[in-house]
């Protein structure tokens, strides 16, 4: 598919009217055209177990799980942490902090994990993807593929689709993982709950539904991220302030859209 | 080969870029578009290879209608083209030999020992020999121009187009290039349309100069006629080059 758009010869809206209707169907073209993206992806994985494509795929997959360890493993901890204290503190007024194990697993398998999870790589990951794109459309790289009949679709949004759609969920469990081994620490030290006691209470609260729930949150943010950020990649024009643009747009819509997907995905299931 | 007909492009701001051009480019010709700057010669080449669509008018390559050719017979008909880019357009996360194999490794089923030939060749024409290793960024910006041409030459198209395939080149390597323009077209009979403000270039290897002004074609015309040219737009061009009507590079303006 092409992904290069023509300046588009229309006259300039005489009124507020006009200027809202046309800000109204440039929207549904945007989205009409991100979903044309995003299922053209889908449809180039069947190319992705090709040699050079198998090779991109694992350089995107270093990208997004391996350099983005550090950070993920940060904000997992601290929130862990976070939520333990916070929890915890309720608790003993009721003298039931032994629970907060529990209430820590509950919360990251649900919600946490797959939600910062998917936050951070959309602020890494996902800006990266949408600067990287966008340098690449100001500099006519885009345009020399499609001249040299290369789809950049099939190029440069399938490899990181793929590398995402099985990077969030695996940064996903890691955070979750990683999210009540902070509440241990914080349940240990500041509340005085043994080791045992916590990882049982945790344990009985692992609920399957909850866990591949979680995952297929950060399963469907895995096309999420990719498809919003190459999309604003792909449009952008106007040199370094484009591609800042670009990227600062990218990163708003992906948390906005996180959000909103996190939510419907809860209601359906829950 | 390539005929535009009647070709009017308007941009969103109303500005008329291309207005009414017509005018046809013979198989293997080397055929030169000069003008000032803005007056729509990079606009020209994109329409070729439909990376921009006619307003009204149409734009057809051995007699196929590229205005209107969308998936395969748009594929078809680009897989005829090499494009070179002002700036070379060289993808920045690899390095040259594979930029230049790209094209080869991705639309044909060679191996990489006949692409590793191919490319070597190729560097080797555009004066890149032995920078295969290097990485677009440890280029000069002449350097990774001419790494685009070798992208695009390397698939031997029958037709490239050359968008200022010599501007910021040392005066040296400008004419090494325009010797490969020619070299192309005369020993494998590709055709060449060139876009430059480069007019020693453009006297040097064109079948024929078309001289745009205002979005219109001005002039059409064989260097030796081109250099003698009344069309004031044409003739304040020569003259800002110290090209008299007897020829190039006596700076003078007197005749």
């Amino acid at each position: 598919m092409t992904t290069i758009r023509e300046p588009l010869s229309r006259p300039e809206p005489r009124n507020a009217l006009q200027r809202l209707g046309r800000g109204f169907a440039d929207f549904i073209a945007e989205v009409g055209f991100a979903s044309t993206i995003c299922f053209s992806a889908i449809g180039c994985f069947r190319y992705a177990f090709a040699p050079r494509a198998r090779a991109e795929i694992v350089r995107q997959l270093h990208v997004c799980a391996v350099k983005s360890l550090p950070v993920v493993s940060v904000v997992a901890f601290f929130i862990g942490m976070i939520l333990a204290l916070q929890i915890g503190i309720e608790l003993r007024t009721y003298n039931q902090e032994a629970l907060t194990g529990s209430a820590v697993m509950a919360s990251m398998l649900r919600e946490m994990g797959p939600f910062m999870a998917g936050l951070v790589l959309a602020a890494s990951v996902g800006a990266a993807m949408a600067a990287q794109i966008g340098t690449m459309a100001v500099n006519e790289e885009i345009a020399a593929l499609e001249i040299l009949d290369i789809d950049p679709v099939r190029f440069l949004v399938m490899p990181r689709m793929a590398a995402l759609v099985v990077a969030v969920p695996m940064m996903s469990f890691y955070t979750c993982a990683l999210g009540v081994l902070g509440g241990a620490v914080v349940s240990h030290t500041q509340l005085a709950v043994p080791w045992a006691t916590y990882f049982q209470n945790a344990m009985d609260f692992a609920g399957e539904k909850a866990l591949w729930v979680g995952l297929f949150k950060a399963f469907l943010f895995g096309f999420v991220i990719a498809t919003v950020s190459c999309h604003r990649g792909f449009r952008t024009e106007h040199g370094a302030v484009g591609v800042g643009r670009a990227t600062r747009e990218s990163v708003v819509t992906n948390f906005l859209l996180i959000l909103v997907v996190g939510y419907f995905v809860t209601r359906l299931f829950y | 080969m390539i005929r535009f007909e009647h070709v009017t492009k308007t941009f969103g701001n109303g500005k008329r870029v291309l207005d009414d051009v017509s005018f046809e480019i013979a198989k293997g010709e080397i055929f030169t578009i000069v003008g000032p700057s803005g007056t729509g010669k990079s606009v020209t080449l994109k329409h070729m290879i439909r990376l921009l669509t006619p307003t009204s008018g149409r734009v057809t390559v051995g007699g196929e209608c590229v205005s209107e050719a969308t998936g395969k017979a748009l594929s078809r008909i680009r897989s005829r083209f090499g494009y070179l880019f002002q700036s070379g357009a060289l993808l920045a996360w690899m390095d040259v030999a594979d930029n230049v194999a790209l094209p080869l490794r991705e639309k044909t089923n060679l191996t990489e020992g006949e692409i590793a030939r191919r490319v070597d060749a190729a560097l080797d024409a555009v004066g890149l020999a032995g920078e295969g290793a290097s990485m677009p960024s440890d280029l000069s910006g002449g350097m990774q121009k001419r790494a685009g041409l070798a992208r695009a030459i390397v698939t031997e198209p029958e037709i490239v187009l050359y968008d200022e395939p010599t501007s910021g080149l040392d005066p040296v390597t400008s004419r090494r290039i325009d010797e490969l323009v020619s070299d192309l077209s005369s020993r494998l009979g590709i055709t060449s349309v060139v876009v430059t403000h480069d007019l020693h270039s453009a006297l040097s290897i064109s079948d024929r100069i078309a001289m745009l002004g205002g979005g219109k074609v001005l002039a059409i015309e064989p260097p030796a006629s081109f250099i003698r040219s009344t069309i004031p737009q044409a003739r304040a061009f020569l003259d800002a080059q110290y090209v008299t009507r007897r020829g190039a590079w006596e700076k003078t303006t007197e005749e």
